[in-house]
């Protein structure tokens, strides 16, 4: 007996028309269709790379590895407080112009200018050449011709995004769409007590996109996490989800809450009750101040409202929790079957050693959490290899799964038409 | 007792102290998965029993100005939050199932 109404064709995946039959996995485990994702996808698509918190001066920078893309980025606050983009490589001969000790290790910081390693050249925050050693020994150079590649770059509610288009089809407001623009009033920028976790993970990028995008596992993957008093009767209810959006290439899921300081003491872990926390966050909450509630946040009206997980495409999670914190993952393909994810977490800073521990164990439930998760991926990714099987029944709970990959099939057969169409 | 690490008011916990008051979680995480479930279960036991009490007395300061033996205790609560998973939950040091995976965390607030 379904808990919340489904939509009137009588399923989520009919409603959305993503179709019902078993579905192939050859998109994660193909090395060629890999090939054909990172000029389809990820050299197109708007691609979140950090917040404006982590640029908190004029000067301050840091970089970002696209292995994706094969390049790396240079994001900068200039001179004027804006931020900009840059591929980073010297106009000289092509070395990488900012990095630490580590050419492929990322790196942040503060400073007037670039200065490449190699020959000494240098580039304004603008990214304007504004030295070149020994310039008369060159023939004809301008320095003005020589500044650094731009990247596109806009910023949308704090969040910093790059285009590695050479001319982007959509603006960033655009590509976002209506659904994600209505978050633009939540108070991203209160939350700025960043945690940062990074792991590499032996699977597709879309595979742990999946894993978080929706919650059939949860009760059964996580069950030993919570008290048997609290995970056989959520096992036997099983999971259903009140709400799930789609727009564009974007999608959202829902869910409805609990108030943990409501249940009995024998369906909460006792450092939960000592510290007044758990996964879902802390149970004494911040004001969030809002003026108005932001028109895209829980949309289903759940009392109490659980999360609503805002899965950007291609790589990008936005999930902000009804117990007044969020957190964002991105998965930064490095092969077929492999990739970086990033968890960071996010609250309003703690003013009392009360709320700081408070937080030191809603992070810590995220990482216990997230490395089940994690391991799990790598045992789906090698036997999805072994292609003993080729086709997968995905449930009306999984429907946010079935759109990724239907959307990602999209992106590549338009880029294969474009090619087609290019040679002809 | 001039060495001691942590305010004299929680002498009883000072056993612990050298090895769980730790800067960071990786520090932390690291402790306890090299640490037997009877080191965890003991420093689970002892600082749970005055946890209530040690946030009162670091709540007295303000996070950014915390004298060293406060600063150590919060560092003893957090080592109580990181050996509350194996004690409370997986009787082991590490996840079930999660083999050579690992989630490390590069930034945390400081303290």
């Amino acid at each position: 007996m379904a808990r919340f109404p489904k939509p009137p064709e009588g399923s989520w995946t009919e409603h959305y028309e993503l179709g019902t039959e078993p579905m192939s996995y050859e998109d994660s485990i193909s090395p060629e269709f890999f090939e054909l994702e990172r000029e389809a996808i990820f050299k197109r698509a708007w691609l979140n790379v950090g917040r404006v918190e982590q640029l908190p001066r004029n000067g301050s920078y840091f970089t970002k590895e696209l292995a994706v893309a094969r390049t790396s980025v240079i994001i900068v606050r200039d001179r004027e407080g804006q931020v900009r983009a840059f591929h980073n490589v010297c106009r000289h001969r092509g070395n990488k112009l900012v990095w630490n000790d580590f050419p492929k290790e990322e790196t942040s910081g503060i400073s007037r200018q670039f200065v490449c390693k190699y020959h000494g050249w240098r580039y304004d925050l603008d990214g304007s050449c504004s030295f070149v050693q020994q310039e008369q020994e060159f023939f004809d150079l301008d320095k003005a011709d020589y500044g650094l590649v731009p990247v596109h770059c806009d910023v949308w509610a704090g969040f910093i995004f790059i285009n590695l288009a050479k001319a982007p089809e959509q603006n960033l407001t655009e590509f976002l769409g209506p659904m994600v623009t209505a978050l633009e009033n939540y108070p991203f920028h209160l939350q700025s007590e960043r945690w940062f976790y990074r792991s590499p993970v032996s699977a597709n990028w879309k595979l742990y996109l999946d894993a978080f995008q929706e919650f059939y596992h949860a009760p059964i993957l996580h069950a030993k996490q919570t008290p048997t008093d609290l995970s056989v009767p959520m096992q036997q209810a099983g999971f259903e989800a009140p709400y799930y959006g789609i727009d564009g290439p974007h999608r959202v899921v829902s869910t409805a809450g609990i108030f943990p300081w409501n249940l009995a003491p024998n369906q909460l872990k006792p450092m939960e009750i000592l510290t007044r926390s758990g996964l879902f966050g802390p149970w004494d909450m911040p004001d969030l101040n809002f003026e108005q509630k932001p028109a895209g946040l829980n949309p289903a009206g759940c009392d109490p409202w659980g999360l609503d997980s805002f899965q950007i495409f291609p790589n990008f999670v936005i999930l902000i929790w009804g117990q007044s914190w969020y957190l964002t993952y991105h998965y930064w393909p490095t092969a077929s079957n492999q990739h970086i994810f990033e968890g960071t977490l996010y609250f309003v800073p703690a003013k009392t050693a009360r709320e700081r521990v408070a937080h030191e164990l809603a992070a810590l439930s995220f990482k216990e959490y997230g490395h089940q998760d994690a391991n799990t991926l790598e045992a789906t990714q090698t036997m999805l290899e072994s292609r003993v099987l080729d086709r997968f029944p995905l449930g009306d709970q999984e429907v946010l799964c079935r759109h990724l990959h239907k959307v990602t099939g999209e992106w590549v057969d338009d880029y294969k038409r474009e090619l087609s169409e290019v040679k002809r | 007792m001039t060495d001691a690490l942590l305010p004299n008011e929680f002498s009883d916990l000072e056993r612990f102290a050298v090895k769980w008051c730790l800067a960071t979680e990786q520090e932390r995480y690291m402790e306890r998965l090299s640490s037997s479930m009877e080191d965890m279960q003991a420093l689970y036991d002892a600082v749970t029993a005055r946890a209530e009490e040690a946030m009162v007395y670091c709540d007295k300061f303000p996070l950014d100005e915390m004298p060293e033996d406060a600063l150590n205790l919060m560092r003893l609560l957090y080592s109580l939050v990181m050996v509350s998973f194996p004690v409370e939950v997986w009787g082991q040091p590490r996840i079930p199932d999660t083999g050579a995976a690992y989630l490390d965390l590069l930034v945390e607030p400081i303290p």
